[in-house]
């Protein structure tokens, strides 16, 4: 009734301007076309609307897919040196799947996914040798980051593509907004993963790194022995206690198994150990500090599950208190270039360490310092 | 798969630019047009006239800005890597921009003072984040 009486006013108002007359009752009725028009039609123009904000982001998801793509063909090409063109198999490789294992029953249900991994690990491997034969470990190494990268945002783009379509195909408000609400943070992670991408083709270390930087520096100097599977330790001298140091086999991209490693080392030492200590890169919450460096417990160690729960039932079994110091970053930071706050991070990461190593444990003791993440452009 | 070119995404279609253009001709004519009818009397047509085609103009280039301003952000930001290089034995310190092949720890080129391998120490990058005023 409101709108009326204010349309009224106003066709008033408009009759007193020269030739308001024909004008007002243009706009009387072009009023009373868009309260019928949105009255009726409200949720179909809304449809629209949303659509066209998913199209902008799909055009750019589409570019990102493309670059991607672009870019992992051009670095097996210049570091692989393969005698034919490895784009037919890049694009295969892109379309690659992973199944999860069936949990219906979940007893053993990590094992099964262990294996799963390893086989799709050594898979990738496979074809990555295949397209790039001249490149060396490292670069394998790299360039299996590399195309991991690209293939995620294959997949980001469609998965986007496909609820475009499906909702320009069925005009169905509510499928279109569930991809419309998600959108800015499918948009975030779709750009960290393509500044991952030249990451990963340069070998640049990147945020993720941080657990195997304060490793790598522990360790500088000392000499190393390999560790299953793609991980190091060394003996370091700590405070008065044996340190033994373990992170992923460096510097290309590579996250190791440092769950094993720490498992085999537990063993070795028959669980005579005083403290379990994990340093990792942790996703930081919106107003908190990149860098910042907190302290907790718990195995602090990312992926699907696999490690962290191989350490926990280590150390169950012997008793072995666990302690995680985290270097707080984004999820753009951590798949891209370290930044320099990170990087400045890192040496008082290695001082709460030395905190806890004084405070949790007793002169002569053994400790475990694990630093998890991937461990690319760090030795 | 199809293969589809990077370029195609980051091209602004014809049929747009086709569009925007007739729109600013036609808003152009319309604004020529009220000043005519503005200088034969007829007052409220050339009001009428040049407001289409101020609108249509505004519009139109807005478009074409708004179009121009996606294509930009299209491109993947490759930020500058720096590398420290030092030297362990005179603490003498030099920056450079990463070079394929750098890596935390890595040795290279000998000390310009001491003719010792210099070390890699540091690979990072340097962002300038505007501050956000809040509260919180």
């Amino acid at each position: 009734m409101n709108e009326l009486a204010a349309m009224t006013a106003l066709q008033n108002e408009l009759l007193q301007l020269p030739g308001g007359d024909i004008f007002s009752q243009i706009v009387t009725i072009a009023f009373y076309v868009m309260f019928f028009v949105f009255m009726f039609y409200g949720q179909k123009i809304n449809t629209y609307i949303m659509l066209r904000e998913v199209e902008g982001s799909l055009y750019k998801l589409k570019y990102l897919r493309d670059e991607g793509r672009k870019i992992a063909v051009e670095t097996i090409k210049e570091i692989g040196k393969a005698e034919t063109d490895p784009t037919a198999r890049v694009n295969r490789f892109l379309e690659y799947f992973t199944i999860s294992p069936q949990s219906l029953d979940p007893a053993g249900v990590v094992w099964k996914l262990e294996h799963i991994l390893d086989v799709r690990e050594d898979r990738f491997k496979d074809e990555v040798k295949l397209m790039a034969p001249a490149a060396d470990k490292t670069q394998t190494n790299n360039l299996e980051n590399t195309l991991e990268a690209a293939m995620a945002l294959n997949y980001i783009y469609k998965v986007i593509r496909h609820f475009y379509l499906l909702g320009k195909k069925t005009l169905s408000l509510y499928i279109i907004m569930q991809i419309q609400l998600i959108l800015p943070l499918v948009m975030r992670e779709a750009e960290a993963y393509a500044s991952a991408l030249k990451a990963f083709a340069y070998g640049q270390p990147i945020g993720d790194g941080a657990g195997a930087l304060v490793a790598a520096k522990l360790m500088h100097g000392q000499p190393t022995r390999k560790m299953p599977k793609d991980c190091i330790v060394a003996t370091v001298p700590i405070e008065g206690r044996t340190a033994y140091v373990i992170k992923a086999e460096g510097p290309g991209g590579n996250v190791g198994k440092t769950g094993d490693a720490t498992k085999t080392i537990i063993e070795e030492n028959k669980g005579k150990i005083a403290a379990v200590i994990m340093v990792d890169a942790a996703l930081k919450l919106e107003g908190e500090v990149v860098g910042d460096v907190a302290e907790g417990v718990g195995a602090a160690i990312g992926g699907p599950g696999v490690d962290q729960f191989k350490i926990e039932e280590t150390i169950l079994k012997y008793r072995i208190p666990i302690n995680a110091v985290i270097i707080k970053e984004d999820i753009g930071d951590a798949v891209s270039p370290m930044r320099k706050e990170i990087f400045d991070s890192i040496d008082t990461a290695i001082e709460r360490i030395k905190q806890v190593i004084l405070e949790k444990t007793k002169e002569g003791d053994k400790v475990i310092i694990t630093g998890a993440g991937n461990t690319i452009g760090i030795s | 798969m199809k293969e589809t070119s990077s370029s195609s995404t980051t091209k602004i279609s014809w049929f747009v630019l086709l569009v925007i253009f007739i729109t600013i001709a036609l808003s152009l004519a319309a604004i020529i047009f009220a000043i005519e009818a503005f200088s034969t009397g007829q007052e409220l047509v050339a009001g009428y006239l040049l407001l289409i085609g101020l609108l249509a103009a505004a519009l139109s280039t807005y478009i074409l800005f708004q179009t121009r301003k996606r294509m930009m952000h299209l491109r993947i930001k490759s930020p500058p890597v720096t590398t420290t290089i030092e030297c362990k034995k005179c603490g003498f310190k030099s920056a450079r921009e990463f070079k394929r092949g750098d890596y935390i720890f890595k040795e290279v080129e000998p000390c310009q003072k001491c003719n010792v391998n210099m070390l890699i120490t540091a690979i990072y990058r340097e962002v300038k984040e505007k501050k956000e005023k809040t509260r919180f």
